[in-house]
């Protein structure tokens, strides 16, 4: 087990298993959202009380979902290259960041257009709404910080840091619901032993969070390629790697 | 499909332009380090010569 744990700090090995991974990640997140999104636009039945406004669904949930956990990859990755001295977890969290700031932003704009409708406003103060608006300023925090730095180990120390600390700020955006009285509805589909959700309606919801978690694959391991190179250009590797 | 075109239809417009820019964007990243390799490698060559 802990060979194949040091083989992942390995920069060529990472670069070469990122290069074969990306076009099935793409392929699967293609076939997922195809379908995912798909039924849910066109056939999935509209709520009783929401009407077809809640098809955003099939977009914000997933996009939250992934803000998270883009999130915690890029903590545990800082906390692996910070502990270990492993450098290509510095690598991991530099392509994480800007994919998970994407997708907090898409988080945020979605649930928006869908608070419109629904609450008849586009944004409250409401903590599931200011914890996510949060975790996009500690995205651009940490994107800034590591690039504020004249010395780029300087710059990923300081980010993994900041990126460890910020990761506090995870267990409150997914309990807010349940901490405070909020406008954001709670958990449904993470409620599997009590389905609050029709079948017809969730099942493409969970092809979309698939071909979400396989997007957010294809596009890390495409960042983290081009994160690799970057930091290694020195290496003999890398030049013979570019001559292919 | 009157429901739709106020609020479903922007919000797969924005998760569209989310996902084409994450692709260019990474697509970019690693063409431009390619790039800097190669003239770090022509410029090593060259000054061995």
């Amino acid at each position: 087990m802990w060979t194949w744990f040091y083989r992942l700090a390995s920069p060529p090995y990472v670069y070469g298993v990122a290069a074969t991974l990306t076009p099935w990640l793409l392929a699967g997140a293609v076939v997922a959202l195809g379908y995912g999104e798909g039924v849910g636009l066109f056939f999935a039945p509209a709520d009783y009380q929401q009407g077809d406004a809640f098809r955003i669904i099939y977009v914000h949930v997933p996009a939250g979902w992934i803000s998270m956990f883009c999130y915690s990859t890029m903590a545990i990755a800082g906390a692996i290259a910070l502990i270990w001295r492993i450098k290509i977890g510095h690598a991991v969290a530099a392509a994480a960041a800007p994919i998970g700031a994407s997708f907090t932003l898409l988080a945020l704009v979605t649930g928006s257009l869908w608070g419109r409708p629904m609450w008849g406003t586009y944004w409250v103060w409401d903590p599931r709404l200011t914890s996510e608006l949060i975790l996009l300023f500690l995205y651009i925090g940490v994107m800034s910080l590591r690039s504020a730095f004249e010395d780029p180990a300087r710059g990923d120390r300081a980010a993994a840091l900041l990126g460890l600390v910020g990761g506090v700020n995870i267990p409150i955006i997914h309990y807010s619901v349940v901490w405070w009285n909020s406008l954001h509805q709670g958990a449904t589909v993470a409620k599997f032993g009590k389905p609050t959700m029709a079948l017809s309606m969730l099942v493409p919801l969970l092809a979309c969070f698939l071909g979400f978690m396989l997007f957010f694959g294809a596009v890390l391991c495409m960042r983290l390629r081009g994160e690799v190179l970057n930091r290694e250009r020195q290496a003999k590797w890398v030049r013979e790697a570019i001559k292919t | 499909m009157g429901g739709y075109a106020r609020f479903v239809w922007p919000s797969f417009a924005v998760a569209l332009i989310i996902f084409a820019w994450n692709l260019w964007s990474a697509g970019n990243l690693h063409a431009a380090a390619k790039v800097r390799v190669a003239r770090a490698v022509a410029m090593a060559l060259k000054e061995r010569t």
